[in-house]
């Protein structure tokens, strides 16, 4: 044994200590709670990973059984392959970094020892999505990380806009989990079994020519399930709106782990989506719209949160394109590289907050290149790095997706490259409009401490160099071989369209800046529709909250439960008086109505019944 | 005098011994009943080593001749569908007692004498082999809580209270009639009798004959539950009675209904059971979605944890005539479920109003800043409400809907919808009432869990969290009780006369029958 339960279990326990004394205890000492339980548990993931070996086989430990009913037992079971390796690393290793850096951003904060409970119940949570070696633990783990996220959005509960927030983020993703749910349901119908390896066994056995459709439409839910966790289309709105929470927060769920997880769980059932080229197909549309739509709002957003905010979509859009074309070892090579330079552009985004007091609006800042270097360094090198600039991490990555985009299909790889472009060219214009030019707020801008600037040192440096890391390799014995269009010139373009996307940038923002205002304004109704996220929340708003709120008050409600049931309950009780005769000593009033009509209308019930079922 | 008959007469001799208390002395009363019910509830936990070793069989079984024309047995016993919902009402009751310890000033001693004449009533429906007297146990049950309602409600308790009773009431005479003409059939009230007749095929029903005397009990049974349309009374009832009440109105006594379901009509009239299943499905997921609808938008907490019990309700029913193991195992396990998550919500409400002295949800606001421990017990219930994992409600939600999607998929995917909506009024009602800024009338009135408080609620939130983690140690027990139900209702079709008696008995093992009809 090796005792892999002690992974999620450290957080867990720091998740007590802090949530139950946290109050009481000191701030060191919720510190020392806090990123002591997450770094442990780091040291047991390294730990136990070093004495598996190569871990070609997955590994599994069984712990009892969570539920069990006829055919059906569920245990509560923990199993790592290379694939849960990698996300290991990253969450509790990125989750480590963000810890500490945490204890510097959230020093001046109340709710302090909340703060990092609820971190550590995420990382709990989280770590235990990585772990289940059956749908039913990954799902523990998945609606766990949507609480927390939904915790951690309404951080600052007195807010209004922050507690709808982490409410809309919880209901969308709930949405996605119906999905999620009933592929469940649909894969032990099918197989028997909620567990990866028996479920992930048969799959292989399965014969094609019987028929995909179910396995297809199991596949078309896990997705419906990814698109909520994961942000995409159509169920990408609440992630922009998850900015609410702290800096720290979007940079550990809300850009690095979280919102991977549906990258993780499709990759995960890689077996089955093989089965169901249509689904792949779908998963493939779904990014590539995504990956698109998104990068269009990033362009126009003011809000430095909300420019990487649309960003993270728009990643993890390339993530489901590459899943989407088979490219399952590229789409997590995506979620690692993405986790150090993401991680990386919020933290110095936060860095820069935390240096303006508080201010997030990118027009309020400016020619912060020589106030706070350091911190400009770093976001520079996730800049290049998310731009896809050689050799730095997002180069590989995003690469090795978009060639097998090529593959798949080259107009996909054409519209990866187009939004590689403006990907780079919106980083760009962030970092600009924020260090470059004259400073436009009314703070005094201060350079973070030492315990938030050497986090961001080591992202900067995984960032630059996280690709070296040969991902896809490392994945073979889970997803096989990827087989990769080897074309130079492919790689070539791509990296043309980043560096473009910079140049323009540098032009609009930084040699001509009265050029982009000029631009927004010849473009007038585009540009607002982009502003306003094509307004989709506004159509949301209008097609499905508004119709369903008011159609329960006054329909449902108003309509039929007081109006129809409990109107039939004294009307008919009103003409049963006449041959209520045995009821007359009963109490007067609407008390003898409810009688009667309960009675007649039961035995009308009976009747109807019995006789359309007596019938059969 | 068995242990299962000390848990059933204790609390009826206790509720006549609280009576003749004297009157000016509140603090004995309360005290008397605390610790009756404490000895209750410990007295029914010894009941789990026997159920749980072999809980296919009736055990601490009793039967004697109550009368003799009508043959009325005194017939009691515990099996594994009965045994939790025993302790969840035992449980409930010391608790119940703790809620109502300060808010409760009005005629105290008979207040608290109801308390165990309820905790009585409904543990005999639980435990009683005889229709008749299940019929008196289901009657006696009503008295208390319509008193309760009456007594020490709010404003409108008078009007909640008789549309409460006259509801059930009505149910109950139709299955009055039920039990009778079984009576004047079998010669028997005597549900083991009656089964084993009707396995041996000396008892036969006619196929609309037995249609009819399903409907009498299901009707009375869906009353009860409430299933829709026939919920209306529920919110009344709910939003009018003291916190006590609601939570045993909601924890317990909607279950007898649903048990009701599982004990007699699916055993009796299986074939009637599954000819019905279909529109009774239907009913139960209108009620999933429409419960939840309407719970959205209520602007009263009780009442809308009453209609989020309608639509909780309606997967009980969706799991029980979805005819699997899933199925009927998470409804039973959703019934253990909805008593300890919803009971503990009714309470949480319950505290609130105590400070603040309104249900509506618009008085409140802020409460996290001023009672962050009740904000966190609050929210952990909802959770549990809604159906995170690792809390107790998932497991019971996830078996029904797997049997439902076993069933039939598309009542998966109706079902499924109320999952989602739970999240919106759950979570919107936290919002509302502990986020925000705190007004001037709730910082004012509002200070944290006190002692009494905490002890309350505490076992409360430990068995959400030991159910949701822990079904093994109460799902096995349920399992086998179920297993032969379904057994019954699956295999069993001893109303189409077309097969002979002989053949029947031979399919259907039913080893219980056997051996109690030996005993006999």
């Amino acid at each position: 044994m090796h005792q892999l339960w002690l992974i999620p279990a450290l957080p867990f326990a720091g998740f007590l200590i802090n949530g139950i004394f946290g109050r009481r205890l000191k701030k060191p000492v919720v510190n020392a709670v806090a990123i002591g339980s997450v770094l442990l548990a780091f040291f047991w993931v390294v730990n136990t990973l070093l004495s598996l070996g190569s871990l070609e086989q997955p590994y599994v430990e069984r712990y009892f059984s969570w539920i069990a009913s006829g055919t059906l037992n569920i245990g509560f079971d923990f199993a790592v392959d290379r694939l849960s390796a990698v996300m290991l690393l990253v969450v509790t290793g990125i989750g480590t970094l963000i810890h500490v850096y945490s204890i510097g951003y959230m020093s001046h904060e109340g709710g302090y020892y909340r703060f990092f409970a609820c971190m550590n119940l995420f990382m709990f949570f989280m770590l235990t999505l990585v772990l289940g070696a059956n749908y039913l633990v990954l799902f523990v783990g998945w609606e766990g990380v949507g609480l927390c996220s939904y915790l951690l959005i309404g951080f600052y509960f007195l807010k209004q806009s922050a507690t709808n927030a982490g409410i809309k983020a919880f209901v969308v993703n709930r949405i996605g989990d119906f999905g999620f749910s009933l592929a469940m349901f649909l894969i032990f119908i099918q197989f028997g079994s909620l567990d990866f390896q028996q479920v992930f066994a048969k799959a292989a056995g399965f014969s094609p020519e019987k028929g995909v459709g179910m396995i297809t439409f199991i596949c078309l839910l896990l997705l419906l399930g990814a698109t909520g966790k994961s942000a995409q289309v159509p169920l990408y709105v609440w992630l922009p709106d998850a900015m609410e929470g702290p800096t720290p927060v979007s940079a550990l769920i809300h850009a690095a782990t979280m919102v991977t997880a549906g990258v993780y769980m499709v990759a995960r059932s890689a077996a089955l989506f093989k089965l169901a080229p249509v689904a792949l197909d779908v998963v493939a549309y779904v990014g590539l719209i995504t990956a698109v739509l998104a990068a269009t709002i990033g362009l126009a957003q003011n809000d430095i949160k909300k420019v990487f905010a649309y960003s993270t979509v728009s990643q993890l859009g390339y993530m489901f394109l590459g899943l989407g074309c088979g490219a399952f070892s590229a789409g997590i090579f995506h979620v690692m590289t993405h986790a150090f330079f993401k991680a990386l552009l919020f933290l110095g985004a936060g860095s820069v907050i935390h240096a303006l007091s508080g201010e997030q609006d990118l027009r309020q800042m400016g020619g912060l290149r020589t106030k706070i270097p350091v911190t400009f360094t770093v976001l520079l090198c996730a800049s290049v790095a998310i731009a896809g600039v050689p050799p730095f991490s997002g180069f590989y990555s995003k690469d090795a997706i978009l060639v097998a985009a090529y593959g798949k299909a080259p107009w996909m790889y054409w519209v990866g490259v187009i939004t590689a472009g403006m990907t780079a060219f919106y980083v760009f214009r962030a970092l600009f409009m924020c260090f470059f030019g004259e400073y436009r707020g009314h703070a005094h801008p201060h350079e973070s401490p030492l315990v938030m600037t050497a986090p961001l040192g080591i992202l900067a440096l995984l960032s630059l160099g996280g690709g070296f890391i040969n991902i896809p390799e490392f994945l073979e014995p889970v997803f096989g071989t990827l087989h990769e269009v080897h074309d130079q010139s492919l790689v070539y373009i791509s990296v043309a369209a980043g560096l473009l996307g910079i140049g323009l940038s540098y032009l609009f923002y930084v040699l001509k800046p009265g050029l982009a205002d000029s631009l927004a304004d010849t473009l007038g109704g585009v540009y607002r529709l982009v502003l306003n996220k094509y307004y989709v929340d506004e159509a949301y708003q209008a097609a499905v909250v508004d119709p369903l709120v008011d159609g329960s008050r006054t329909v449902l409600w108003r309509g039929i439960d007081a109006g129809l049931i409990d109107g039939v309950v004294n009307g008919t009780g009103a003409s049963a008086r006449g041959i209520g005769g045995v009821l007359r000593h009963l109490q007067s009033g609407y008390i003898r109505r409810y009688a009667a009509w309960v009675l007649v209308g039961s035995i009308l019930v009976i009747v109807a019944v019995s006789f359309t079922g007596g019938l059969k | 005098m068995t242990l299962l008959e000390l848990v059933l007469l204790i609390p009826a001799a206790g509720f006549l011994v609280a009576l003749l208390l004297p009157k000016g002395n509140p603090k004995l009363v309360r005290n008397f009943a605390l610790a009756v019910s404490l000895v209750v509830f410990l007295l029914s936990l010894g009941l789990i080593g026997a159920v749980t070793a072999d809980p296919q069989h009736m055990q601490f079984e009793r039967s004697i001749q109550w009368m003799q024309s009508p043959a009325i047995r005194y017939h009691i016993g515990v099996d594994g569908l009965s045994l939790w919902l025993v302790i969840l009402s035992t449980l409930l009751t010391p608790i119940c007692i703790l809620v109502s310890w300060n808010s409760i000033q009005k005629n105290v001693s008979l207040f608290y004498a109801f308390m165990l004449l309820l905790l009585a009533g409904v543990v005999g429906v639980f435990v009683s082999l005889d229709l008749f007297l299940f019929y008196v146990f289901w009657e006696i049950s009503l008295v208390p809580m319509y008193f309760l309602i009456g007594i020490w409600g709010h404003d409108k308790r008078i009007y909640a209270a008789v549309k409460f009773f006259l509801y059930t009431m009505a149910g109950s005479v139709l299955m009055l009639g039920a039990i009778i003409w079984l009576y004047v059939k079998s010669g028997s009230f005597d549900i083991p009798f009656i089964l084993d007749s009707l396995g041996k095929g000396r008892l036969t029903l006619g196929a609309s004959e037995g249609l009819w005397l399903f409907l009498a009990f299901f009707l009375a049974f869906a009353i009860k539950v409430p299933l829709f349309p026939l919920h209306t009374w529920l919110p009344d009832a709910h939003g009018e009675a003291p916190t006590a009440g609601s939570v045993m109105l909601a924890s317990v006594m909607l279950k007898l209904g649903t048990y009701g379901i599982v004990r007699i009509c699916l055993p009796l009239f299986p074939d009637a059971a599954k000819a019905s299943a279909n529109w009774i499905v239907v009913l139960a997921l209108i009620g999933i979605v429409y419960g939840a609808l309407v719970a959205m938008v209520q602007p009263n907490m009780k009442r809308l944890v009453a209609y989020s019990s309608v639509s909780h309700l309606g997967f009980v029913v969706l799991g029980i005539f979805s005819f699997n193991h899933f199925g009927m195992d998470g409804a039973v396990y959703q019934m253990l479920n909805h008593g300890v998550s919803t009971g503990a919500l009714f309470i949480l409400v319950g505290f609130l109003y105590e400070r603040r002295h309104s249900l509506e949800i618009v008085d409140y606001g802020g409460v996290a800043t001023v009672a962050p421990w009740l904000t966190i017990l609050f929210v952990i219930t909802s959770l549990a409400s809604i159906g995170l994992p690792l809390l107790n409600n998932f497991v019971g939600e996830f078996l029904v809907l797997q049997g439902a999607a076993v069933a039939n998929f598309p009542w998966a995917i109706v079902a499924a919808l109320g999952v989602i909506l739970s999240a919106v009024y759950m979570l919107w009602l936290v919002q509302r009432t502990f986020y925000g800024a705190t007004p001037a009338a709730v910082k004012s009135h509002f200070t944290d869990l006190s002692p009494r408080e905490w002890a309350i609620i505490v076992p409360l939130v430990a068995l959400m969290l030991w159910m949701g983690v822990g079904s093994g140690s109460f799902l096995p027990a349920v399992r086998s009780s179920n297993d032969q139900t379904l057994n019954l209702v699956l295999k069993s079709t001893y109303a189409r006369q077309s097969s002979p008696p002989a053949e029947l008995v031979g399919r259907v093992t039913r080893p219980d029958l056997k051996e109690s009809a030996d005993a006999r």
